[in-house]
C-alpha cells in the first residue's frame, strides 16, 4: 500500500486514454471559465477544500499524501460501493488531486505561463467535460488552472478524476478534520479512524484559507512570499525541463531567488554594465567601413586597391602561422588587417608589416612595423630635433650663468671632477636599429600611435632591466638603473632587441648590393644594407628544419653600445667642443676606446651563441604527417615568443609574448654604484675638535704669561707702531 | 578545457599567441573521444602544451565525479598515442627541484644531478659526490602538479559542494556577469582550498558554503602576478598569470565557456618580483 506508484497502470491507462482523445477535441478551447456563482460554492467548496487540503499535503511529507489517497479512496469505495479492483487500482495511486487551484477571489499569481500548462490544461479540459454531467463542480477546477500545476501531477489528477467519476454522489465524503495543527503533523495521518464527524463546511474553509494565507506571508527581507517563490521554482523546472532537477534543486532554488530580484531591465534602456562593449563593437564596426567614396565611384576604388598597396597580406600570413600552431584566431587577424589599412589611409606609408603583439599587464600591445615613404618621415624629424636643440642651448646658457655665479662667490667650492660619459648620439633615421618606424595600438580599432625612436642609452638600459610592460604608453618604468624614459620608450627598445636578434630569413632570400667601396674602407663596419634577391629559388622546407645554417639574420646586430653602428663616444661634436672647453683639456689623451664589432649582417644561425648548452634555436615541420605540404617552423629559445616560418619562396616573422629575453639564471638586478671619492683631504677641508674650554683657557693663561714676560718690550714696540699708524 | 568545447575553447584563448594547428586539434580531437571511452572519466580536460628543445609534450587530464579529485595526467607527443603518468608525490617535487632549464622533449631523457651525499664507511664519515640521474617524465609530473596547485582557475559558481561531499559542476552556472569578470576574488583555485581555514568568522559569514569552498585569487602572493584583461572589446575576460607565464585563463562573460590552458616551457617565472 506504501509503494510509490508506477504512473503506467494498465487500467488506468483506459480512462486516460479516453480522455485525452477527449480533449484533443478540446484543445482548441483555451478560454478558461470564469468562477461560477455562489450558489454553487456551498456545493463546491467540499471539493475545494479536499483539493486544498491535498495541496497541502504536498509540503508535507510522501507518506501523508499516500495516507490521505488511500483514505480517500476508501472513503468513496465506502460511500460508492467500489469493486475490490476498483479500489485495488485507486491504491496504487499515490497523489490524489495537486491542484493548487482556488477559487478566484485570491489574487492571481504571478508568472503566468500560458505554453507550459498546455499539458495541465488538457487535463482541466477534460475535467470540465465530465464536470457536464456533475454540475459546476469541476468548472471551479477548471477555474483554478489560471496558476501553474505540475504535469507530472497532473497525470495523477486524471486518476483522480477518475475516481470522483466513480463516485460522483460522494461529493461530500467524510474528511479528515481542517485541525490546522493536524495539517503539520503527516505521520498521525495516516493513522485516522475514519468515523470522523463530519467537519462544517466554513471552518475548514477558513483553515484553508489560512494555510494560503500563512503561504502567502512576505519574507521578513523582501517582499517575496514562500507560496510565489514555490511557483516561480515550479514554473522554472517546467519550461526549462533540465535532466535531473532533484540533484540541481538547491542551485535553481537560488537562481530562481536571484532572477526575482534581478529583473531584466526596460528593453529600451542599455545596461550600463555593457556600455564599453558596445563602444568597441562600434568602433571596430567603424573599420569595416570602406573608406570615404561612395557608391558611384566604387569601381574605381577597386582598382586602386585591387594594385600594390603596402598592407601586408595578414590573413595568409596568419593562415601559415596557424599551421606552426601561433597566432590569433582568424577574426581577430582580420582585425588586425583592417586596422593596418586604416593605418596605411592615414600615414604615408612605404612598406608596413605586422610585428607582431607584445602581452601587458592591463592591456596588450599590437605593434606594426612600417617604413616611411621618402621624405615624409623626414619633415616630422627635424621637428622633433628642433625642439630638442633648442632645449639643449637654453641648457647650456643656463649652465653659464650658473658659472658666473659660482665665481662671484669668494670661497669657491671645489668643482667636482666626475663628469656623465658622454652621450653615444642616436642613430639616424632609416638606418640601424631606427630603420623602421613602429606603430603601435591596444586593440583593433582604437588609433595607432607611434612610438619615438630608440637611443643607444635606452638600449644599454633596457639590457640592464626587466619589467612587464603594464599596457599604457605614458606609464614610468621605476627600476634600477634608472630607466631614462617612459613605458614607450622601453617598449620601442624591446621591439628594437627583439628585432634584431630574431628576424631570419632562409639563406639566400635576401643578398647583398653590389658594393662600391671596400670593407676596409668603412672601417670594417660591415655592410648594412641588403635587398631581395631576384633569383631566389627556394629551400626546400626538411633542408630548412635540419640546419640552422640556412637561415640567416637579416637584421644588424646591436652592439654592446647600443647601436648598430659603432661610433666613438670621444669624437666631440661641434657643439660639445663649444660648451666644454674647460673641462676638455684634463681629459685630452686620457681614454681610448676599443671599437665593438658584432656580427656581421646575414650571418647563418648557426652562429649563434648557445644558451648554456642549449641550442638557441629550434626547428621543426608544421605537420609531420604530410611533410610534403607542411612548412619549416623556426622558433627562437632566447626570446620565448618569436616565430618564422618558411616555405617556398614565403617566409614571415612574427612574435606574440612578453617581451623578455630568456635566461637560465635568475635575474639579479645590478647593485648600487660605490660611493664617489669625496673631496681629497685638505688641511682647509680637513675637520678638527674644537678646543674644549680647558684648554681654550690654558692657552689664554699661557698667552698672558708670555704678555707678561715680555711686557716691556711690546710697550715700547706699540708705542713705536702706534706712531707709525698716525702718519 | 574542456574537451567537450575543444575549438571553441582555442578560439577564446588564442590572445596569448599560442595555440594548437589544425591537424593536433583534429587529432585531440579524435583521440581525447576514445580517452574518455577507455578511462572512463567523467570529464576529459585538455591541458595544455608543453614546449620543449626537441618535442612537444600534449597534456590532458582525466577527472571523475568528484571534481576535486585528484585527476589523472596523461602525456602524449603527437597527440594520438595517449600515456598515463604516475600521480605526483612529494619526494618527486624535491627531487626536481633541482633541475633547471628547459625540457628536451624526450621522456626519457635524463637530467644528472650531481650531489655531495655523506656517505658512511666504518667510523669514518666524509662527502662523496653522487650523480643522481632524474628522469624527464618525473619532472613533467611534478611540474604539471605545481602548476595546477598554483595557478589552475575556476571562476566562481562553477562549481559548488553538495552536502555529501563530492563537489559537482553547476549545471546552472550561466557565467559571471561584466563587473565581477573584472574583479580578481571571483575566481577560484582549482585545487583543495589551503587558506580557507585562515579567515576570520566574520568573513566567512558572509560566504556560501556551497559556492565559497575554494581558495580566491585575490589573496595570492605576489600581489599583483595575475593580468586581467578585457579582449575582444569587453566579450571575453583572459587572466593570464605572471607566475608561470604561458596560463591563459579565458572567460566570456555571461556565457559558460570558461577554461584554462597552459602553453609554456614548464618553467617557474622567479624573477616576478624584479618585474612587477
Amino acid at each position: 500500500m506504501g509503494d510509490p506508484p508506477p504512473p503506467s497502470e494498465p487500467p488506468a491507462q483506459q480512462p486516460s486514454s479516453r480522455r485525452s482523445s477527449q480533449v484533443s477535441e478540446r484543445r482548441s478551447r483555451e478560454h478558461v471559465q470564469p468562477l461560477p456563482a455562489d450558489p454553487h460554492e456551498v456545493q463546491e467548496t467540499p471539493r475545494d477544500s479536499q483539493i486544498l487540503w491535498s495541496n497541502q499535503e504536498i509540503l508535507g511529507s510522501q507518506t501523508s499524501l499516500r495516507g490521505r489517497s488511500q483514505r480517500v479512496s476508501l472513503t468513496q469505495y465506502e460511500n460508492s460501493g467500489m469493486s475490490q479492483d476498483e479500489e485495488a487500482r485507486l491504491g496504487g495511486v499515490e497523489y490524489p488531486s495537486l491542484n493548487m487551484g482556488f477559487p478566484s477571489e485570491f489574487q492571481p499569481q504571478p508568472y503566468l505561463d500560458e505554453g507550459g500548462i498546455q499539458a495541465t490544461r488538457n487535463a482541466s479540459l477534460m475535467l470540465q467535460q465530465i464536470q457536464q454531467g456533475q454540475g459546476n463542480l469541476f468548472q471551479q477546477l477548471e477555474s483554478a488552472y489560471q496558476e501553474p500545476r505540475l504535469g507530472l501531477l497532473g497525470q495523477f489528477n486524471m486518476y483522480q478524476r477518475e475516481d470522483l467519476q466513480f463516485g460522483a454522489g460522494a461529493q461530500h465524503g467524510p474528511y479528515i478534520r481542517d485541525d490546522p495543527a493536524l495539517q503539520f503533523s503527516p505521520s498521525e495521518l495516516g493513522f485516522m479512524p475514519f468515523n470522523m464527524e463530519l467537519p462544517e463546511p466554513e471552518p475548514r474553509e477558513l483553515a484553508v484559507q489560512n494555510a494560503k494565507a500563512y503561504l502567502l506571508q512576505t519574507s521578513v527581507n523582501c517582499d517575496l512570499s514562500l507560496y510565489e517563490h514555490l511557483v516561480n521554482l515550479l514554473t522554472k523546472i517546467l519550461n526549462q525541463r533540465p535532466e535531473d532537477p532533484l540533484s540541481i534543486l538547491e542551485s535553481l532554488n537560488r537562481t530562481t531567488q536571484w532572477e526575482w530580484f534581478h529583473p531584466k531591465l526596460d528593453t529600451l534602456r542599455h545596461e550600463p554594465e555593457m556600455q564599453p562593449t558596445y563602444e568597441m563593437a562600434e568602433r571596430q564596426k567603424a573599420l569595416f567601413t570602406r573608406s570615404g567614396l561612395g557608391g558611384g565611384e566604387g569601381e574605381q576604388d577597386m582598382e586602386e586597391e585591387v594594385s600594390e598597396t603596402p598592407v601586408p597580406n595578414v590573413m595568409e600570413t596568419a593562415f601559415y602561422f596557424e599551421q606552426a600552431g601561433v597566432g590569433l584566431s582568424s577574426d581577430e587577424s582580420f582585425r588586425i588587417f583592417l586596422a593596418l589599412k586604416q593605418l596605411v589611409e592615414q600615414q604615408p606609408i612605404h612598406t608596413c608589416r605586422f610585428w607582431g603583439k607584445i602581452l601587458g599587464l592591463s592591456s596588450s600591445y599590437l605593434v606594426a612595423e612600417v617604413e616611411f615613404r621618402e621624405g615624409e618621415e623626414e619633415a616630422e624629424e627635424e621637428e622633433a630635433e628642433e625642439t630638442t636643440e633648442s632645449g639643449e642651448a637654453v641648457e647650456a646658457h643656463g649652465e653659464e650663468e650658473g658659472e658666473e655665479d659660482e665665481e662671484k662667490v669668494p670661497d669657491v667650492i671645489p668643482k667636482p671632477t666626475w663628469k656623465p660619459p658622454p652621450a653615444i648620439p642616436r642613430e639616424e633615421s632609416r638606418s640601424g636599429t631606427n630603420k623602421f618606424l613602429y606603430f603601435v595600438c591596444n586593440e583593433p580599432g582604437q588609433p595607432w600611435t607611434r612610438l619615438p625612436h630608440v637611443t643607444p642609452t635606452q638600449i644599454v638600459h633596457a639590457r640592464k632591466i626587466k619589467k612587464f610592460l603594464t599596457g599604457r604608453l605614458d606609464a614610468p618604468v621605476t627600476s634600477y638603473p634608472p630607466f631614462p624614459g617612459n613605458e614607450a620608450n622601453y617598449l620601442r627598445a624591446q621591439i628594437a632587441r627583439i628585432s634584431a636578434a630574431t628576424h631570419i630569413s632562409p639563406l639566400g632570400f635576401y643578398q647583398f648590393g653590389e658594393e662600391e667601396g671596400d670593407e676596409e674602407e668603412e672601417g670594417g663596419a660591415g655592410r648594412d644594407s641588403y635587398e631581395q634577391n631576384p633569383e631566389f629559388e627556394g629551400v626546400p622546407v626538411l633542408e630548412l628544419v635540419d640546419s640552422m645554417a640556412n637561415w640567416v639574420h637579416h637584421r644588424q646586430h646591436i652592439l654592446p653600445q647600443g647601436r648598430c653602428t659603432w661610433v666613438n663616444p670621444l669624437q666631440k661634436t661641434e657643439e660639445e667642443e663649444e660648451l666644454g672647453e674647460e673641462e676638455e683639456k684634463a681629459d685630452e689623451g686620457v681614454e681610448e676606446v676599443e671599437q665593438e664589432v658584432g656580427p656581421p649582417l646575414l650571418t647563418p644561425l648557426s652562429e649563434d651563441a648557445e644558451i648554456m648548452h642549449m641550442p638557441p634555436w629550434t626547428a621543426q615541420l608544421s605537420c609531420s604527417l604530410c611533410p610534403q605540404y607542411s612548412l619549416a617552423v623556426v622558433r627562437s629559445n632566447l626570446w620565448p615568443g618569436a616565430y618564422a616560418y618558411a616555405v617556398g619562396k614565403k617566409f614571415e616573422n612574427i612574435y606574440i609574448g612578453w617581451g623578455h629575453k630568456y635566461s637560465p639564471k635568475n635575474f639579479n638586478p645590478p647593485l648600487p654604484g660605490t660611493v664617489q671619492q669625496e673631496y681629497p683631504s685638505d688641511p682647509e677641508i680637513m675637520e678638527m675638535s674644537d678646543p674644549t674650554v680647558e684648554e681654550e683657557q690654558a692657552l689664554k693663561a699661557a698667552q698672558e704669561q708670555a704678555l707678561a714676560a715680555t711686557g716691556e718690550e711690546e710697550e715700547d714696540e706699540e708705542e713705536d707702531e702706534d706712531e707709525d699708524q698716525d702718519d | 578545457m574542456d574537451a567537450e568545447s575543444l575549438l571553441l575553447s582555442l578560439e577564446l584563448a588564442s590572445g596569448s599567441g599560442q595555440g594548437l594547428s589544425p591537424d593536433r586539434r583534429a587529432s585531440l580531437l579524435t583521440s581525447l573521444m576514445l580517452v574518455k571511452r577507455d578511462y572512463r572519466y567523467n570529464r576529459v580536460l585538455f591541458w595544455g602544451r608543453i614546449l620543449g628543445l626537441v618535442a612537444d609534450y600534449y597534456i590532458a587530464q582525466g577527472l571523475s565525479e568528484d571534481q576535486l579529485a585528484p585527476r589523472k595526467t596523461l602525456y602524449s607527443l603527437n597527440c594520438m598515442e595517449w600515456s598515463l603518468l604516475p600521480p605526483a608525490t612529494e619526494e618527486m617535487a624535491m627531487q626536481t627541484s633541482v633541475v633547471k632549464g628547459r625540457f628536451m622533449g624526450d621522456p626519457s631523457h635524463e637530467y644528472e644531478h650531481t650531489q655531495l651525499q655523506k656517505v658512511h664507511e666504518g667510523e669514518k664519515v666524509f662527502e662523496e659526490e653522487v650523480v643522481v640521474q632524474i628522469k624527464e617524465e618525473t619532472r613533467l609530473v611534478s611540474i604539471i602538479d605545481q602548476i595546477d596547485k598554483a595557478v589552475a582557475v575556476i571562476p566562481r559558481g562553477a562549481l559548488f559542494k553538495t552536502p555529501f561531499g563530492p563537489i559537482h559542476v553547476n549545471r546552472t552556472f550561466e557565467g559571471l556577469s561584466l563587473s565581477e569578470a573584472k574583479k580578481l576574488s571571483s575566481y577560484f583555485h582549482f585545487r583543495e582550498p589551503v587558506e580557507l581555514k585562515n579567515k576570520t568568522l566574520l568573513e566567512k559569514a558572509d560566504l556560501d558554503p556551497s559556492l565559497d569552498f575554494l581558495d580566491s585569487l585575490e589573496h595570492d602572493i605576489p600581489k599583483g602576478s595575475w593580468s586581467i584583461q578585457m579582449e575582444r572589446g569587453n566579450a571575453l575576460v583572459v587572466l593570464r598569470s605572471l607566475l608561470w607565464p604561458g596560463l591563459t585563463f579565458y572567460h566570456a562573460p555571461r556565457t559558460k565557456n570558461c577554461g584554462y590552458i597552459y602553453v609554456g616551457t614548464g618553467e617557474k617565472n622567479i624573477d616576478l618580483p624584479f618585474m612587477l
